[in-house]
């Protein structure tokens, strides 16, 4: 079982479940599920965004929530101006892709690296959340499309077919839309990664000095690598617009880019996969925890209730315990099983040569 | 000239909160490398703590200035011995663990305290200056500021403890050889860190009042004071706060606070792009 | 006469107050092999890393075929057919010893060329049988060599080796003479070490740095009875 293999396997299950989860689940599920299903799906995509930048590009990117809430912006405010969805949803991709390759150019051809990359990305982020907050009154607008302030954006019309107005998505459309995207996304990422591109960025990942002196730019390759990154995370952005009509600055805010790092960390993050568990697993988790708001003496309940502080053991608790992440660490734990079993499997075959023998 | 000398005291104001929000971190930073993003955390830790005491009938210079130190140091002490210490050398590593350290307290303290503002009210009146009126306990603050700086130098550069903490950051193998113990030191100076958040945020805590959610304002911006700052502690910090301090200041008086903000964010982007080791990288480099 | 193939013209470095490099004229032609030795803080380092671009000079050039490269880029150093190997190892540790040649072929072969120089070169090297094992858990003269690997697979024209046989035992040493020997015969190679035994099996000519400048050049027999240089070595004042 050689790990070309095994490779194949894997992405080859991945297909499959991935292809059923997107057929099945609106025949077998409530609508409500669906919904919360479609979200998760959107999220996923702005954890692989994270996971290509960092996980693969070595890039510590405390933003990304930054590209997030520039692609859903972009599309409300497109949409209102425009009112056909096709220029809008290209617009959600093409303007946090440009904003990432400035903010890149900026940062890569600088040589700010490591720890000053995130401090830099974070205060972008920032930034944006207290512009946009402040943009309350209605001298604050682009075109028709009112920035709201703090209050946000309500009423963002959904997306339509090419063309046709009138044929807006609905949401079943919007949740085969959305998981069809997290598909794409991953089996795209794979690609890449497997491509000449993809190897040398997780060798300037490994040693950038190195790869600079064998001739490779790792400016240029963080750069492009940035890029995608912001393109999927604002292509997330317009989908989450759609998914809630609404959209707000919190998306902006330092909680936001916590929750995609979060993810990253608990997932794993040096594959893509992890990211996506570990974006699923929060995401259901601080929804459970949070459902119940349990009033009275039952402090225990209210403890698990209280979804930063879960979040924040968590986030501590893997950080210590296990810092490579879920899919990794089961991982380990799976191929240190197969070796061990494999072992004792040969051991027990030995008397029996030794007797044929 | 009334004005002129009010702007003066508002810009002051504005660089001794910068620089007292910040001198915490920077000691953590500078000396023990670890990007502690718990920090804002602990300036709100401090302004519940000088509110408790306050309510509990504790005078509130005392509440301000002994009591809130005194308790977040202890806590920061604890947050060393039982969550940084086994991240020592991993930096990216502390940050994530310290920013879930502040989920953690957000939670706590929205649990222990719930959601709303709390507040003591200023004390020291107003005075007069001309035509306008300012809060004395802006001269207070800057008061504060001014002496604690100037303390953290003293000690560091003229007690044995200053020196014992300079040398163990340098060399922890040498100081060891010494017979200093660098786990004693390493807790403590986060502890002292901690305290001097603590009394920060205890200092500020009658101009904002107290949520817990204050640390989002305050950990961005002293952040980027101290990555501005650069390595060394005190003259880092002291000409990242007036450079930040002043542009936002002025930016605040000739457009709108909001715009403040931005144009000190802004200036930080810049900052770290032309000098990537911060101020002191560049200048004063051998300076504490 | 023809162009030397690597040239320094009064290359200097300052650091603040302190000259690490004087005035270095050196030059060095096609397919020679030359050794830089020098006790510690002679300048050898600076010097070398002003002709690998790590280090842009205060003052004076860096030509390459006559070209200038004081103020190129790493990266573009590279591509103009010089190959660096480091002092201290700089190989990509979490990857396998056959991603790492790859990531060298890669820049000069595509595909299944590139598949095939990189199986070639571990034959070489006689790395085939740890290509699959992680860089990073390889001992220290293994790495060297998969460094010397990646340095080779992007058939650079001048090599410059920092110490390569640092660290290593007599037997590492001895075969790292002979791949030296051996790269010789068709690279220009620059050498900088410590190790008078390494330098005894590989060298003909030989610079000695002293106090950031050319002490002497000669050849190597020479070299090792000047007692100029046995006097840098154990720390007298030379006589004048």
């Amino acid at each position: 079982m050689n790990a070309r293999v095994l490779n194949f396997l894997g992405l080859g299950l991945v297909g499959i479940v991935g292809v059923a989860f997107l057929v099945l689940t609106p025949r077998l599920a409530e609508l409500d599920t669906v919904l919360d299903l479609t979200i998760y799906m959107i999220m996923a995509i702005l954890a692989l965004s994270l996971a290509l930048i960092w996980g693969y590009g070595g890039i510590l990117c405390f933003g990304q929530s930054a590209f997030f809430g520039l692609g859903a912006y972009t599309y409300a405010i497109a949409m209102f101006n425009i009112g056909d969805s096709t220029v809008p949803l290209l617009l959600a991709i093409v303007l946090p892709a440009a904003f990432a390759a400035l903010l890149g150019y900026f940062m890569f051809y600088g040589r700010i690296s490591d720890v000053y990359l995130g401090v830099i990305t974070l205060t972008v982020t920032l930034i944006l959340f207290n512009s946009v907050n402040s943009t309350a009154g209605p001298e604050f607008h682009i075109g028709v499309a009112r920035l709201g302030g703090f209050n946000g954006i309500p009423g963002i019309p959904p997306l339509n077919y090419p063309g046709n107005k009138a044929a807006v998505i609905d949401l079943e459309g919007m949740f085969y839309l959305s998981t069809a995207a997290l598909l794409a996304t991953y089996f795209g990422l794979r690609l890449l990664l497997a491509s000449r591109f993809g190897r040398i960025i997780v060798g300037i990942r490994e040693n950038e000095r190195r790869a600079e002196l064998l001739g490779y730019d790792p400016r240029a390759y963080k750069l492009v690598t940035f890029t995608i990154g912001g393109a999927l995370a604002g292509f997330a952005g317009c989908l989450f617009a759609n998914w809630g009509n609404f959209v707000s600055p919190t998306i902006f805010g330092l909680a936001q880019s916590a929750q995609i790092i979060i993810w990253v960390i608990v997932g794993g993050r040096g594959t893509l996969i992890g990211p996506i568990v570990g974006c699923i697993g929060v995401q259901w988790l601080s929804a459970a925890l949070g459902a119940n708001q349990p009033s009275g003496s039952d402090w225990w309940a209210r403890l698990l209730a209280n979804v930063p502080l879960i979040l924040g053991i968590i986030l501590v608790a893997f950080v210590l315990l296990v810092p490579k992440g879920l899919v990794p660490t089961l991982g380990d734990f799976g191929l240190w099983l197969v070796r061990s079993r494999g072992r004792r499997v040969a051991t027990s075959l030995k008397p029996k040569q030794a007797e044929e023998g | 000239m009334d004005l002129i000398a009010l702007l003066a005291i508002q810009v002051l104001y504005a660089i001794a909160s910068l620089a007292l929000i910040s001198v915490g971190l920077a000691i953590i930073f500078g000396m023990m490398r670890v990007i502690n993003l718990a920090h804002g955390e602990f300036l709100m830790l401090g302004g519940y703590a000088a509110i408790v005491a306050t309510s509990n009938g504790i005078s509130i210079w005392i509440a301000i200035l002994v009591v809130a130190p005194v308790v977040v140091g202890i806590i920061g002490i604890i947050v060393e011995r039982t969550i940084i210490r086994f991240l020592y050398g991993r930096m990216i590593d502390t940050m994530l663990a310290t920013w879930g350290l502040s989920l953690f307290l957000v939670g706590l303290t929205t649990a222990i305290f719930g959601n709303t503002t709390v507040g003591i009210s200023a004390p020291l009146g107003s005075f007069q200056i001309g035509d306008y009126r300012t809060s004395g306990y802006t001269l207070f603050v800057i008061a504060v500021a001014a002496v604690t700086l100037g303390c953290i130098f003293a000690t560091l550069r003229w007690t044995r403890l200053g020196l014992i903490a300079r040398g163990t950051m340098q060399n922890a193998d040498m100081a060891a050889a010494l017979g200093v113990n660098p786990p004693r030191v390493y807790a403590i100076t986060f502890g002292v860190g901690a305290a001097l958040s603590g009394l920060a945020g205890a200092v500020l805590a009658p101009v904002s009042g107290v949520f817990p959610t204050i640390g989002v304002a305050y950990v961005a911006k002293s952040f980027i004071t101290v990555i501005g700052g650069g390595a060394a502690i005190l003259s880092g910090t002291v000409s990242a706060s007036t450079l930040f301090g002043t542009i936002n200041q002025i930016a605040t008086f000739a457009t709108t606070p909001v715009f403040g903000e931005v144009a000190l964010l802004a200036t930080a982007i810049v900052l770290i792009r032309l000098l990537p080791q911060g101020i002191t990288g560049r200048f004063f480099r051998r300076g504490l | 006469m023809a162009a030397p193939l690597l040239q320094t013209r009064d290359l200097s470095m300052r650091f603040g107050g302190v000259q690490a490099v004087r005035s270095v004229n050196f030059s060095l032609e096609e397919g020679e092999l030359r050794c830089l030795i020098g006790p510690n803080g002679a300048g050898k380092s600076t010097f070398f890393k002003m002709l690998t671009g790590q280090l842009q000079p205060s003052e004076g050039q860096v030509l390459f075929r006559g070209r200038d490269i004081s103020y190129a880029h790493a990266h573009q150093i590279a591509r103009l057919g010089i190959g660096i190997k480091t002092q201290v190892p700089n190989v990509f540790d979490g990857l396998s010893v056959r991603e790492n040649i790859w990531l060298a072929a890669n820049r000069i072969h595509s595909g299944e060329r590139a598949d095939n120089v990189v199986d070639e070169m571990l034959e070489r090297l006689g790395l085939t049988g740890v290509a699959k094992r992680l860089v990073g858990q390889l001992a220290h003269g293994q790495r060297q060599w998969v460094e010397l690997g990646i340095v080779l697979s992007t058939d650079p024209e001048l090599i410059l080796l920092d110490e390569p046989a640092a660290g290593m035992t007599y037997e590492e040493v001895h075969k790292t003479a002979q791949l030296v020997r051996e790269i010789n015969r068709s690279k220009a190679l620059i050498v900088v070490e410590h190790d008078m035994q390494f330098i005894r099996m590989i060298a003909k000519q030989v610079t000695v740095f002293n106090q950031g400048s050319v002490l002497v050049e000669d050849a190597v027999e020479n070299i090792l009875r000047n007692p100029l240089v046995r006097d840098i070595y154990l720390g007298k004042q030379a006589a004048a």
